[in-house]
């Protein structure tokens, strides 16, 4: 055995000195986040209408679509001298057991006045299951449109844009000469939302906020995909 | 309360004091996650322990399969009736002080599966300090509820959630409860801090 022939043994570190040099993956989550699905469900936001009137009528169809059985509602008359929504009805408890809810949004299909939808927000976490469930007050969203932050929900900037996203990601009855074609009222502080416009070529990523799953995880593509790593 | 051993019995003061927030600062950054991935919440579970959000940065990236080298029971998934006794003596086997973070809806509260097979919350069976809400939580999801247990190790006590940010179920505890004040944070002790 001779000197060079010795030298093979750091033939086997070629690897690991390969993978130092890759792009780091690692998303440092309490410092940053990283970008999420356009179409991702998160906690829900009780949304109202422009003119600040309640979307929710108490009609209880969330709860009766949803299979977890999280959401309880309750609906009561409107004053008729001073209403909170347009019908004769209104949510007057609404409580949804994030301890239960498994984000299946068969909830914001199944409303018929879109009053529910859902934000892109998760990273939140109890310490006892009564402070699990989000009453009326901490899920409406607040005068001016926006969602209410609770103190222990992980909220960054800009994130509270990405409400009512499956809203308009979906045509009515997943008819594709819908897509991308607005059909759902305004909400307050937002107006009407652009459209996600799917696969239908009317696409508008910059109105949307939307960042593709293709640019979210370009650090794990191959090179020769596109992406970066070797 | 049992009668104390170690440092409660001593007074509260500037040498206790440190040492507690010492050994609070241990514990919060070398807390070994036991292995008790059940069902689709370990594999966010994994994913948390991966590359991608690498549990390591919190000194937690080894999961033991010995209860008896853990200190944190993660229950990722359902617990069935017949896992319970299971869970149960694996969280017995566990050394003082130990935590448990309910993984996932199934966990906390039996979610969507609400029949006669899965155990309706996993607290029936061991007191959880902290629950991870999502179905399945995604590794941010867990590593918040890692961060609040942190939080909770290092103060003894989360007081985010309090009546004045119209939170806790619409109930104001101090306007309804005569001489009810809201509690301050205590300090944790030696033992298990529950």
């Amino acid at each position: 055995m001779g000197f060079f022939d010795d030298l093979r043994f750091f033939g086997g570190f070629k690897q690991a000195i390969i993978q130092v040099l890759e792009p780091r993956v690692t998303t440092e989550y309490p410092k940053q986040k990283r970008p999420k699905p356009p179409r991702l469900h998160g906690r829900h936001v009780l949304n109202r209408y422009e003119d600040g009137m309640e979307k929710c009528i108490g009609c209880e169809l969330c709860a009766a679509a949803c299979p977890a059985d999280c959401i309880y509602v309750r609906g009561a008359d409107n004053d008729p001298e001073n209403p909170n929504s347009p019908g004769e009805r209104f949510g007057f408890v609404y409580e949804i057991n994030y301890l239960r809810c498994i984000h299946c949004d068969l909830c914001v299909e199944a409303c018929p006045t879109e009053a529910i939808t859902e934000s892109k927000l998760f990273e939140f976490s109890f310490t006892s299951r009564a402070d699990a469930i989000y009453t009326r007050e901490e899920l409406l969203v607040d005068d001016t449109g926006a969602v209410r932050r609770q103190p222990w929900e992980d909220w960054r900037e800009g994130e509270e844009q990405h409400t009512s996203g499956w809203m308009r990601a979906t045509a009515p009855a997943g008819a594709a000469e819908y897509e991308g074609v607005v059909q759902w009222s305004g909400e307050l502080g937002h107006g009407v939302r652009p459209p996600e416009g799917g696969q239908s070529g009317r696409r508008d990523d910059s109105a949307t906020g939307n960042i593709s799953i293709r640019e979210v995880n370009r650090a794990k593509i191959p090179v020769r995909f596109g992406g970066r790593v070797r | 309360m049992a009668t104390w051993s170690g440092l409660e019995s001593l007074s509260h003061n500037f040498l206790t004091g440190k040492l507690e927030e010492f050994v609070n600062w241990c514990r919060e950054h070398s807390m070994w996650p036991a292995t008790f991935g059940l069902a689709c919440c370990a594999i966010e579970m994994m994913a948390a322990g991966a590359a991608d959000f690498d549990l390591a940065r919190f000194g937690m990236e080894v999961f033991r399969p010995s209860p008896r080298q853990a200190d944190l029971m993660i229950v990722a998934g359902r617990v069935s009736q017949k896992m319970a006794p299971v869970l149960r003596q694996v969280y017995d086997q566990m050394v003082e002080p130990k935590w448990v973070i309910s993984m996932g809806v199934c966990a906390s509260t039996g979610g969507m599966f609400n029949n006669y097979a899965i155990v309706q919350g996993v607290d029936e069976i061991v007191p959880v300090d902290v629950y991870a809400p999502g179905c399945p939580p995604s590794p941010q999801t867990l590593i918040h509820a890692i961060l609040t247990l942190h939080e909770k190790v290092r103060t003894g006590e989360i007081t985010r959630r309090r009546s004045d940010s119209g939170s806790g179920a619409g109930v104001d505890l101090a306007a309804e409860v005569p001489g009810w004040t809201q509690p301050l944070p205590r300090p944790v002790h030696l033992g298990t801090p529950r």
